[in-house]
């Protein structure tokens, strides 16, 4: 399989030269030092991973690097470029919506995407959207009341 | 190290040492103290001649919030902004030695240290500054990370600069009562939080060292299979691969001890260095299977099975911890010593482990824990760690070994399954006549009944495990809590009673049992409970770690489909130490414990796990949440005790006790729903 040599990640372009066929977790994690993007299962089943690309949530774990060279990849390290955080980081921590954290950057981008979709979502809306990841801490709760509070605060930013 | 070589190791300043007494610090003492610091102390706080206030501990941060609730208690001592308190966690080389986190006693025994330290620290400012001025001690105050006397003021550098100060004190210095805190006991935001809300935080899997190869260990078909014969050729075919075969030291129950793994420059091409591997295995005897386990406890147990007669059984089935980060370590050697960043409750074990797999003595290996993505009791062992060092020594680069979730799910260990037999008699006037309860295999947590019962027979038959099975989230009060709570149940339907009242009723000699149970009750409106078709209502409470717990539980039944609508719990640990981290806790717990109590069970047969998955072990999701209401009884009379564990033990026999209210049905197995309700032959009392 070709060789991918730029990707467009958080709105840079890194070079790199990796198998097309390898997913875009490992290229994140292993070769482009960005970790904030997390392995929980490797088969899409706790959103863990997720990143946006073109604006849509994907599963990083389940993507080959080969299908998003030429997308735009948003990761959690690009949600806050200038050290401002964005609404809906600023919602989980005035919401207190993680214990160990490692859910937690999936589920900021994941509720970047859903807010973009549902600017005021209802509670169902919210599960609807989120119910694919997993907190094994348990916050859920806290994270839907986050989500409503980004939306509150025009989580679209 | 000596004492007097403190300062070498971290610079001038002041320092306080806490000398550990006889049982202070979980795991025993002596002979095993971090690398560079005296044995005997259990924890210990520095304020350079910068002013910069750095604490240590042996305890971790796995998302409970330790690194948030230590560091108030040093904010709170010392008088200073948590925001300029720095905390060393569970590094071996730097921090004390500590027996592990785990058994909610992080609260009850390193936060009482850590803020002798910080008090004893500032008195040693006032000192200081005394000194300085050639003042009167009790012009003195100490405010917002300043000593203040008339018109002087100082920072904590301008005091301790040039200083090399050091003071040892007893576990037994007086503290700041908890009436008049103003750090500690407010809700003092996660520490890490900004970390995590930007992905900055770098996890034990997000460890990184220069020239790092990433590994792989070839596992067996089955527990218990023996590795026969072993072809690598291919595998060392692959550029850049490495083979590696070690025997270990200790073997491991079920994995057995030859370790074949690969390190690769990359993850995928360690998975296809591992496929490309032709071995051969012995298979195992034939083990029990998940249906036949219960079976086999009781078959298996040491000194025969319980003689008593009319018991009801439960069963508690094995689960998964499940922590969303699977174990994971990176290892490196330089000149024969050995560092390791791995996650882990226990650091210091696996410092040991390390030691004797590698025949190395304690200053030739450093564990760093850094804060890690959960681990429910799950994470004590070393495994990945030994892994790592391993290849990372064959390969003479730094090796990462990160597991797969699906190596997390079948290698790691599980929450022993269990056996419980119950019986009873509750008198007519709401009193209990008789009591018996039989645990085999899981353990001796809440074995005991809190409730007042006489001639009480209660015993722990230990057995044998087909899985490797190990501590989980409050340990097997999660079974024994389940079948008591639902046994009592039971008992008061048998007479008639309320089962609120029964249990108030019962736990005369426990005020802070009957406080939490009240408390629970009178918000979720249970004298004024309505019953309507498929709806049922329950409750239960409990008492462990040092915390006392009662859940209400609401819930409703359609076609063999169990859903929880809502729970409220009470939950009272002494004086509240966070408010908001405490509540977040009490939810986590119900939200975990729901799996558990409705679907989560680990199946196996043959020595496989076929619930190796997500996609095969269901935990619980948003979609599966009731709306939750925690109440906290705060007692700022009584000693803090951990929270992490208890307020898990009341969602299960809660849900339990509400079914039987919505349908007449009792489920005596935990998971109790895994398919929906399933139609069982009763065996009600």
């Amino acid at each position: 399989m070709a060789n991918i040599r730029e990707l467009d990640v958080n709105g840079t372009r890194r070079r790199l030269d990796v198998d097309a066929g390898r997913t875009l977790l490992s290229v994140l994690r292993e070769d482009l030092d960005l970790t904030g993007t997390k392995y929980g299962c490797g088969e899409g089943q706790c959103a863990a991973c997720t990143v946006l690309v073109d604006g849509q949530p994907a599963l990083a774990c389940s993507t080959m690097v080969g299908e998003v060279a030429g997308k735009r990849i948003l990761t959690i390290e690009g949600l806050a470029p200038a050290g401002k955080l964005h609404p809906v980081q600023e919602a989980f921590l005035e919401a207190d919506a993680m214990q160990c954290g490692y859910c937690t950057s999936g589920m900021i981008l994941q509720a970047v995407a859903l807010l973009r979709s549902h600017p005021n979502p209802s509670d169902a809306e919210i599960v609807t959207g989120m119910n694919g990841h997993i907190c094994r801490c348990g916050t859920y709760p806290r994270v839907v009341r986050a989500i409503h509070a980004a939306a509150g605060k025009g989580g679209r930013a | 190290m000596r004492r007097r070589d403190f300062f070498a190791a971290v610079g001038g300043g002041i320092a306080v040492l806490l000398v550990d007494d006889a049982g202070a610090q979980q795991g025993g003492r002596g002979g095993r103290g971090g690398q560079q610091m005296p044995q005997d102390v259990g924890a210990w706080l520095h304020i350079g001649e910068d002013g910069v206030v750095t604490a240590y501990t042996g305890k971790v941060e796995i998302g409970q919030n330790a690194r948030t609730s230590l560091t108030a208690a040093v904010a709170e001592e010392l008088r200073v902004p948590v925001a300029s308190v720095r905390f060393i966690m569970g590094d071996t080389a730097l921090t004390p030695f500590d027996g592990g986190t785990a058994g909610s006693g992080t609260t009850p025994n390193m936060w009482p240290q850590i803020r002798r330290a910080a008090a004893t620290a500032r008195e040693m400012l006032v000192d200081l500054a005394a000194q300085k001025w050639n003042a009167d001690r009790a012009s003195i105050s100490i405010a917002n990370g300043k000593a203040t006397s008339g018109s002087h003021t100082a920072g904590f550098g301008e005091l301790t600069l040039g200083q090399k100060l050091i003071k040892t004190i007893p576990a037994n210095v007086p503290l700041t009562p908890a009436t008049e805190w103003k750090v500690a006991g407010t809700s003092v935001p996660k520490i890490t939080g900004r970390e995590i809300v930007t992905g900055a935080h770098k996890y034990p899997s997000d460890t990184k060292r220069p020239g790092m190869l990433h590994g792989k260990i070839l596992y067996p078909p089955q527990f218990g299979a023996k590795l026969a014969s072993l072809n690598q050729s291919a595998a060392e075919a692959i550029p850049g691969v490495k083979v590696v075969r070690e025997v270990l030291a200790s073997p491991r129950a079920g994995f057995g001890g030859d370790v074949v793994g690969v390190a690769a420059p990359d993850s995928e091409t360690a998975e296809k260095a591992v496929a490309a591997l032709r071995a051969e295995w012995t298979p195992a005897a034939a083990q029990p299977s998940s249906s036949d386990v219960y079976a086999y406890f009781k078959q298996n147990a040491e000194g025969g099975p319980a003689a008593g007669e009319g018991l009801v059984t439960y069963t508690i089935a094995y689960i998964a911890h499940v922590p969303l980060e699977p174990r994971a370590a990176v290892a490196e050697w330089n000149e024969g010593k050995l560092t390791v960043w791995t996650g882990t409750q226990s650091p210091f074990g696996v410092r040991r482990e390390l030691m004797a797999h590698f025949q190395l003595p304690e200053e030739s290996v450093h564990v760093i824990m850094p804060d890690m993505g959960s681990g429910y009791g799950g994470k004590h062992q070393g495994d990945a760690a030994i892994e790592a060092a391993i290849l990372a020594k064959a390969a003479g680069r730094p090796v990462q070994r990160n597991w797969t979730r699906e190596e997390e799910m079948t290698w790691a260990y599980f929450r022993p399954g269990a056996l419980i037999e119950v019986g009873g008699k509750a008198n007519p006037d709401g009193t209990i006549a008789a009591w018996e309860f039989h645990n085999y295999n899981s353990g001796s947590s809440a074995l005991r009944t809190p409730y007042h019962v006489p001639n009480a027979h209660e015993q722990l038959h230990q057995t044998k495990s087909p899985l490797r099975q190990g501590s989980y989230r409050c340990l097997a009060a999660t079974g024994n809590n389940f079948a008591r709570e639902c046994y009592m149940d039971e008992l008061a339907h048998s007479i008639g009673m309320d089962p609120l009242a029964f249990r108030l009723k019962n736990a005369s000699n426990d005020d802070r049992l009957r406080a939490v149970m009240e408390a629970a009750a009178e918000k979720f409106g249970w004298a004024s409970r309505k019953k309507t078709p498929n709806h049922g209502f329950g409750m239960a409470a409990g008492f462990e770690k040092g915390g006392h717990v009662a859940t209400c539980a609401e819930v409703s039944v359609t076609n063999g489909a169990v859903k929880v609508l809502r729970v409220v719990e009470a939950f009272e640990c002494g004086a509240v130490v966070n408010p908001e981290h405490l509540r977040n806790q009490v939810e986590g717990a119900i939200s975990m414990g729901l799996g558990g109590a409705l679907f989560e069970r680990v199946e196996f047969a043959g020595g496989k796990i076929s619930t190796n998955r997500l996609s095969r072990y269901r935990v619980p999701r948003f979609a599966d949440m009731p709306v939750i209401e925690s109440v906290l009884v705060d007692r700022k009379d009584l000693t803090s005790a951990g929270a992490g564990e208890c307020p898990i033990i009341g969602i299960a026999p809660a849900v339990g006790n509400a079914i039987f209210d919505a349908t007449g049905q009792r489920v005596r197995s935990m998971p109790m729903a895994p398919q929906g309700l399933v139609r069982a032959a009763s065996g009600a009392v």
